[in-house]
């Protein structure tokens, strides 16, 4: 054996390069779309329609377009995730059923973004004949987050000490009194982080509106949750692969206005935590 | 009046804890609903390994194969080199960086999760498509490599995170043990930590397979999507993933190709279920 | 003599585990029941029968019969019973709400009440357990801010506040000082006039100054219950004895 801490040494210096083949390519792109993306931004470009073919001219509706359909989204996932995260960290016995809802949690999250482009266009585009349109789009976006919002609420409320579940009930409060007056206020910051982190991962989807919402190009505001949007991924997408000849700097304009977009609701939602295990009081 | 209140409410939680479940049966029935219908036309095996895809060619020609060969030569990359990697910094992350560069790294990787996967496709056709083509000379960099490359990187998250966990998850003792026995800090990793560890570092790897092999937007816009049985990892491929979200525009509903098309959304179902479900067994296995 | 709980033949088993075997006591109104023993003798376990606790836990399994004023338990509503019969925890476990909000708490749970019968229910309340003098200028402040002497009136005063019939308290002195101890006791002992109480404890002198009559267990089982005078001078088990002399435990 030669001498283990030179081999210790070695094996350090390898993790620790594998640590910065990770960070340093993440730091780079972000600094890429900043450096590019940044003198691209202006009012103009912010508010402005889409012009000559998307080769000139702003991105706004496809920055509205993507608000509805995140709003949507988190509509119809909120209620859903939340009501099932409380199921189980407060309802849910050890039991079978228990253990296929975790089950199909994990494959909801699994199950790749494409496939749920593929289900929204057969069940809400085709069957329920939504059309292509804002409502399928949300929708789909909707359930795809699910899981993202489910698994962070039942951690937000698994952390609500269970004894202050025993103090509320020794005192007479039913099981639901006990959940809406001391489990769920007192789980509100978690589940405000899983809600954003949700709005986040929704809005930067692009494979689930690529046949349920997304226009192609559509200079105008959609006026109802029946009409087609344009979205920010998807525009990225077209701008950069489908229309030849558009200005670099629009692409990275829009780049950094969708990452800008998301990092920001990440950032609020690391806020909240930070702020929340600072202030925790027990 | 108050016991059918939170009888009620009971009963809505109860449902809504279903819904889970019953959205996962739905994805399926519809994916089925739509796609069976292309065994119709052509028989599964056929679908399976036929070697041409030419979905509006008269008749059509709906064999796969070269598409799940594309999706196995880019994700047989990505898990070559995310592994190393991933692992590689998970284990340090748990054991190795002081607290504060701990809590810097987990952002880094939070951050990298948060990246829409487009934005991180459209930073690759302008950094490592151009890249891959002068390096190599080739005529495109549009690439299964530059793909494999891509998607190693966006799977390092899933990888890190939860390898990281299982190594955390290891109880303290052990690696006290190893070293009160002197071993060095590394031996004690390499020899307690990771054995220890290993049914949650491969359910860490599983789900980055299973990231890898969804994954759409960023390997539909790097690697050149040539329907043919690659030739080498420098050629342009296609992948499962990439063929749905290219093509289902131009599809006509109720078409073969449209029939077709969901039927490989059923493989990536069945795919993302198995693996899915094996990590979570090796997951439920470690506790 | 008025019996408030009648136990009989009472066993509890968590999963494999047999916690309480057969056992059999009658708690008498207005009396301090004290409960001594080593842990793990199925002391709080007892306890939580008395409000139901132990049915949160999910392997729980019970028989023989508990019956409050000749009601078995399981007939009555379980929110009617925990209102009738109050508890107080072993470490002073404030809600995260206010000072008042924590006493009006329990009350808001079973009827709205106006402003001002609540703040009069809050008073009284907190008078009953010597808090009041101390925190009537800051009732809107957090529960966390006070001191663990304190917090564990505040506690006392909460379960109060529902006008129980009995109060159970689960080794309210175990994470206090004795100047803070020696303030709940007395509050005990005044509250008997009122209620019924059962206390559980791992102090066995805190049994001794403050127990009418004295229960000890032993690995789920009661071994002796008589008067405390008795049970602390002539102990007829030689268990009890043992324990009573510090021995084991």
């Amino acid at each position: 054996m030669k001498n283990p801490y030179r081999t210790q040494n070695i094996a350090f210096f390898f993790l620790f390069l594998a640590t910065l083949l990770i960070m340093v390519p993440v730091g780079l792109i972000v600094a890429i779309i900043i450096q590019k993306g940044l003198p691209a931004i202006n009012w103009q470009f912010l508010i402005d329609m889409p012009r000559q073919g998307m080769r000139a001219g702003g991105i706004f509706p496809a920055i509205i377009g993507t608000i509805y359909l995140v709003t949507g989204a988190i509509i119809f996932a909120l209620p859903i995730g939340l009501l099932t995260a409380i199921y189980l960290s407060e309802y849910s016995k050890d039991n079978l059923l228990t253990r296929l809802i975790k089950l199909a949690i994990v494959n909801l999250a699994g199950v790749p973004s494409v496939v749920y482009g593929l289900f929204g266009l057969a069940l809400f585009v085709v069957f329920f004949k939504f059309g292509t349109s804002i409502l399928s789009g949300s929708l789909t976006l909707g359930i795809m987050i699910i899981p993202v919002i489910i698994t962070t609420s039942r951690e937000a409320l698994e952390s609500v000490p269970q004894s202050f579940r025993e103090v509320s009930l020794s005192l007479g409060a039913s099981k639901w009194q006990t959940i809406r007056h001391i489990v769920l206020p007192n789980a509100i910051p978690g589940i405000l982080t899983g809600t954003i982190l949700g709005l986040g991962r929704a809005a930067g989807e692009t494979a689930p509106i690529l046949f349920t919402v997304a226009a192609f190009y559509l200079p105008q505001l959609p006026s109802s949750i029946f009409d087609q949007a344009m979205a920010l991924p998807y525009h990225l997408y077209v701008i950069s692969t489908q229309v030849p000849n558009v200005d670099e700097k629009i692409r990275y304009g829009t780049a950094f206005v969708l990452l800008a977009l998301v990092l920001f609701m990440n950032l609020v939602a690391i806020i909240i935590r930070y702020k929340f295990r600072k202030k925790k009081k027990w | 009046m108050r016991k059918l209140k939170e009888l009620i409410i009971e009963k809505v939680i109860l449902i809504c804890g279903l819904a889970s479940i019953f959205f996962v049966v739905l994805i399926f029935l519809f994916l089925l609903k739509e796609g069976l219908a292309v065994f119709k036309i052509v028989s599964p095996f056929k679908f399976l390994f036929g070697k041409s895809w030419y979905p509006i060619s008269e008749p059509p020609q709906l064999g796969i194969l070269p598409l799940v060969l594309g999706s196995l030569l880019v994700t047989v990359g990505a898990v070559i080199i995310s592994i190393p990697i991933g692992v590689g910094c998970a284990i340090y992350i748990a054991e190795i960086a002081p607290l504060k560069i701990k809590e810097a790294l987990k952002t880094g990787i939070e951050l990298l999760t948060a990246i829409p996967s487009v934005v991180l496709g459209f930073i690759g056709m302008v950094t490592l498509v151009p890249l891959a083509k002068n390096i190599f000379h080739i005529p495109t960099g549009l690439t299964a490599l530059s793909g494999s490359i891509m998607l190693a990187f966006m799977a390092m998250p899933t990888i890190v995170s939860i390898a990281e966990d299982a190594l955390y998850s290891v109880p303290k003792t052990y690696k006290e043990g190893a070293l009160a026995l002197g071993a060095t800090h590394w031996q004690a990793i390499w020899r307690v930590m990771l054995p220890a560890a290993s049914s949650g570092i491969l359910a860490a790897v599983m789900l980055g397979i299973g990231r890898v092999i969804g994954e759409t937007m960023a390997v539909m816009m790097i690697t050149g999507n040539a329907a043919v049985i690659p030739s080498s990892i420098l050629a342009p491929v296609r992948t499962l993933t990439a063929t749905i979200a290219a093509e289902m525009g131009e599809a006509v509903v109720g078409s073969e190709h449209y029939f077709a098309l969901f039927a490989i959304g059923i493989v990536l179902f069945v795919i993302s279920f198995a693996i899915n479900v094996t990590a979570d067994l090796f997951l439920h296995k470690r506790q | 003599m008025v019996i408030k709980f009648n136990i009989e033949n009472l066993n509890i088993w968590f999963g494999s585990i047999h916690a309480l075997k057969q056992v059999s006591v009658g708690v008498q109104a207005n009396e301090i029941l004290s409960i001594i023993g080593p842990s793990n003798s199925g002391k709080t376990t007892f306890l939580r029968m008395l409000n139901r606790l132990n049915d949160l836990s999910q392997n729980f399994k019970m028989n023989g019969s508990v019956k409050l004023e000749q009601e078995d338990i399981r007939n009555i509503d379980t929110e009617l019973l925990r209102k009738k019969v109050g508890m107080v925890f072993a470490l002073p476990l404030p809600l995260p709400l206010s000072i008042f909000d924590n006493v009006a708490y329990g009350v808001r749970m079973h009827d709205r009440k106006n402003k001002k019968i609540l703040g009069e229910i809050v008073e009284a309340s907190l008078k009953e357990a010597y808090l009041w003098e101390e925190v009537k200028d800051r009732l809107n402040e957090s529960a966390f801010k006070l001191s663990g002497g304190q917090q564990q009136r505040l506690c006392i005063a909460r379960t109060l506040a529902i006008e129980p019939e009995v109060i159970l308290f689960d080794e309210p002195c175990s994470g206090l000082d004795p100047i803070s101890t020696a303030k709940v006791e007395d509050a005990m002992v005044k509250l008997k006039q009122k209620y019924t109480i059962v206390l559980v404890t791992n102090n066995v002198k805190q049994a001794a100054r403050v127990g009418d009559r004295t229960a000890f267990f032993l690995n789920g089982e009661l071994i002796e219950l008589d008067k405390t005078d008795k049970m602390f001078t002539a102990p007829l088990d030689k268990r009890t004895d043992g324990y009573i002399r510090g021995k084991f435990g």
